[in-house]
């Protein structure tokens, strides 16, 4: 186009100017709401009495999480051949719970370690719930494993204890490399969130203390630690959030790849693979914002957060499904392919048996649901029917369930030997303790709504449009506060 | 806005820590001494329905260990000795001894005395006498000075750990099978003396202590 310009009125082909388009940048608070409006709406949903529909749901979630409580009793009390494990099929159900509780964790890592790093403003209003949704799926997956051990009173054993049987662990093992990353990833899941709540807690003790509360007052002043908002706490509370940052970054791609090495590291075909790891986190992180959504959703609606949820951020997580999930359906063609390709007939027979074999059905659930649904995604008037993304973000956490059912148990049911083949099917036991974790995780997550900040009132603020220095409060779009004028 | 603290709630943090620290090197000092079996098996002396004396049937008489425990070179079972074995000699001393009646009643009516059994192996650990005894592994080494005791009284912890320490570095324990049951005996060169010879014996007899779990949990 220069050239032509050129040719015709003869004008340099370098412009004077540049004007680059000033392109929109999304407000992640709209109709120009205040800060004051901000903290009354957050703090509001504790302070206001209990709704009743959450004590509908508590119960409801309570007598659900009876039913875990209820599985592991009979377990423990029983023994573990109460599930349904039988040769050649010994992890069934338990890994795969365990490996879809802790996958969902994945998104609350991802958005608040590398989302944070990566500047992405839109994490703010949904990061502190995506760090509780974090703990609370890794708490029901930690039950997995522990119970599976069968003696769970033994299961210290897990950790390089010094102890008079001179037991040690076998650090060669990639179980043993789960232990340690499953409770890395805990632990710094649960610093990263509390010191992220603490401005916030400070901010309900004030309103506890002012409103006469003395002792929701102090209890919330307990755990804010004596946040007094001065400039040197802000100053350290921003550099251990960014080294909490740092030291999560690797942990959102750490955990998912060893937990995939427990497969990946083993003999089994279609474990033996080397794509296991980036598609077991590709996977994770598909799931968790399956979970996020089907999460904050309903929770936008009841509490009427429209303002603070935007449809932009909507459009960001379904984004990020569409991405990851279009990763995972492009590692499940991979995995086809490498196995004709790899030419091992024992690898091919493996994925041969999966789509068309006895477990065909869940491989069928899976692919709909985890590489057919993602797709609708691409569609805006799709994102912005949230009811229907709410729909589909079900099918993703359903898909995700079946992915690693499919997995562990096709793999397993069908290994080398043909006359140890079996098939395997769950307990009632092993049933009941799987719906009952839902339950657990509920009630976790509704005492959070309940009793803690479900957004940083702070860091909300600093990205309304009125804390833009350059802008003037106003909402239109171009203004953006990190970009020099 | 009212003090909801005490200014003295700045130091709580690092009170918690120091407690925290304290707390945990308590109860780690107190699990390692009381809930081993260092301390929970070592001493269990239970009364036994008759006052068997080893101090003055294996120390003072010194009749050795297999008299009475007659199959322990051939049996994987130590075996406690029936009523016979005892009235080989009490039929003519102290025959009439009140202590001694459980014995003579067990004699006569081939029902075993009740000795209350004082070291226990677990249904889930293989342990086979003969092959250590064979081997020169000193009653001593698990049982302890058995010729002083009055009393029997479990000496040494039997735990794992215990039977790995052996396992791991044989040659520091075993000696001429001769001398298995001179429970006194120690190596006249002192330990320099015993890990030569205990080298050369692990070197000539081949000895592979198992250390793998299926050696003793089958």
């Amino acid at each position: 186009m220069g050239h032509a310009a050129e040719s015709t009125y003869g004008t340099p082909a370098i412009l004077k100017e540049i004007k680059p388009a000033v392109l929109p940048r999304a407000t992640l608070v709209e109709n120009n709401r205040s800060f004051g409006w901000i903290t009354d709406k957050i703090c509001g949903i504790i302070e206001g009495r209990t709704p009743t529909w959450w004590w509908v749901c508590f119960i409801v979630a309570a007598f659900v999480a009876s039913f875990t409580v209820a599985g592991l009793t009979y377990l423990v009390a029983t023994g573990v051949g109460v599930w349904g494990h039988a040769n050649p099929v010994n992890w069934a159900w338990d890994i795969v719970n365990f490996v879809f509780w802790i996958g969902i964790g994945h998104a609350g890592t991802l958005i608040s370690a590398i989302l944070c790093l990566l500047r992405q403003k839109w994490r703010t209003s949904i990061n502190r719930a995506a760090e509780a949704m974090t703990i609370f799926a890794v708490v029901c997956a930690g039950i997995f494993p522990v119970f599976h051990v069968g003696r769970v009173w033994f299961a210290w054993y897990l950790f390089p204890i010094p102890n008079s049987n001179y037991i040690w662990q076998n650090f060669r093992s990639p179980l043993e490399w789960d232990v340690f990353a499953v409770s890395t990833y805990g632990t710094v899941s649960v610093l990263f969130w509390y010191v992220g709540l603490l401005p916030d807690l400070a901010i309900l003790r004030d309103r506890f203390t002012a409103a006469g509360n003395k002792l929701r007052g102090f209890l919330y002043g307990l755990f804010a630690m004596g946040w007094r908002g001065s400039n040197r706490h802000w100053s350290n509370y921003e550099m251990a959030y960014l080294i909490l940052a740092g030291i999560s970054t690797p942990l959102v791609l750490s955990v998912h790849t060893i937990v995939s090495f427990d497969f990946a590291v083993s003999l089994i075909p279609g474990w033996h693979t080397t794509i296991f790891p980036p598609y077991f986190v590709a996977g994770a992180i598909f799931s968790g914002f399956g979970m996020v959504l089907t999460l904050m959703l309903p929770l936008r609606a009841i509490y009427g957060l429209q303002d603070l949820i935007t449809q932009y951020h909507i459009d960001c997580m379904c984004k990020i499904t569409l991405a990851t999930g279009t990763i995972v359906g492009y590692a499940y063609a991979t995995e086809f392919f490498i196995a004709w390709y790899g030419a091992n007939p024992y690898e091919g027979f493996a994925f041969i048996n999966r789509a068309f074999g006895h477990y065909a059905w869940a491989y069928w659930i899976m692919i709909i649901c985890n590489v057919i649904t993602p797709q609708f995604f691409w569609f805006k008037a799709i994102r912005r029917n949230t009811a229907f993304v709410w729909v589909l973000s079900i099918f993703v956490n359903v898909g995700m369930w079946f992915e690693r059912f499919v997995i562990i148990v096709t793999s397993l049911a069908r290994d080398f030997l043909p006359s140890s083949w079996g098939y395997y099917s769950p307990s009632i036991v092993e049933i009941f303790t799987f719906f009952g974790t839902f339950g657990v995780f509920s009630v976790l997550f509704l005492l959070f709504i309940r009793f803690l900040p479900i957004m940083p009132m702070a860091e909300l603020k600093a990205v309304t449009p009125q804390a833009d220095p350059h802008g003037h409060g106003d909402a239109s779009a171009g203004h953006d506060g990190h970009r020099a004028h | 806005m009212s003090k909801l603290f005490p200014k003295s709630a700045n130091r709580l943090p690092l009170q918690i820590i120091v407690y925290l620290f304290v707390l945990g090197g308590i109860v780690t000092a107190a699990t390692t001494y009381y809930a081993t079996p260092k301390y929970t098996r070592v001493g269990y002396a239970p009364v036994q329905p008759v006052p068997f004396s080893h101090t003055l049937h294996a120390g003072n008489l010194g009749l050795d260990c297999r008299y009475c425990h007659s199959n322990v070179e051939k049996s994987g079972h130590s075996n406690i000795p029936t009523a016979q074995t005892c009235m080989n000699c009490h039929s003519a001393i102290k025959a009439n001894s009140p202590l001694l009646e459980p014995v003579r009643l067990s004699y006569e009516s081939g029902n075993p005395v009740p000795w209350v059994n004082v070291h226990v192996l677990p249904n889930y650990a293989y342990f086979n006498h003969s092959v250590h005894i064979a081997r020169g592994v000193s009653c001593v080494e698990c049982h302890g000075r058995i010729d002083q005791m009055d009393v029997v009284r479990h000496a040494k912890p039997l735990s794992m750990g215990f039977c790995l320490d052996c396992h791991r570095e044989p040659e520091k324990f075993i000696r001429s099978p001769e001398l298995v049951t001179k429970l006194d005996w120690q190596h006249p060169e002192g330990v320099k003396g015993q890990i030569e010879q205990g080298k050369k014996f692990v070197h000539d007899w081949n000895v592979k202590p198992p250390q793998s779990c299926s050696g003793c949990h089958r």
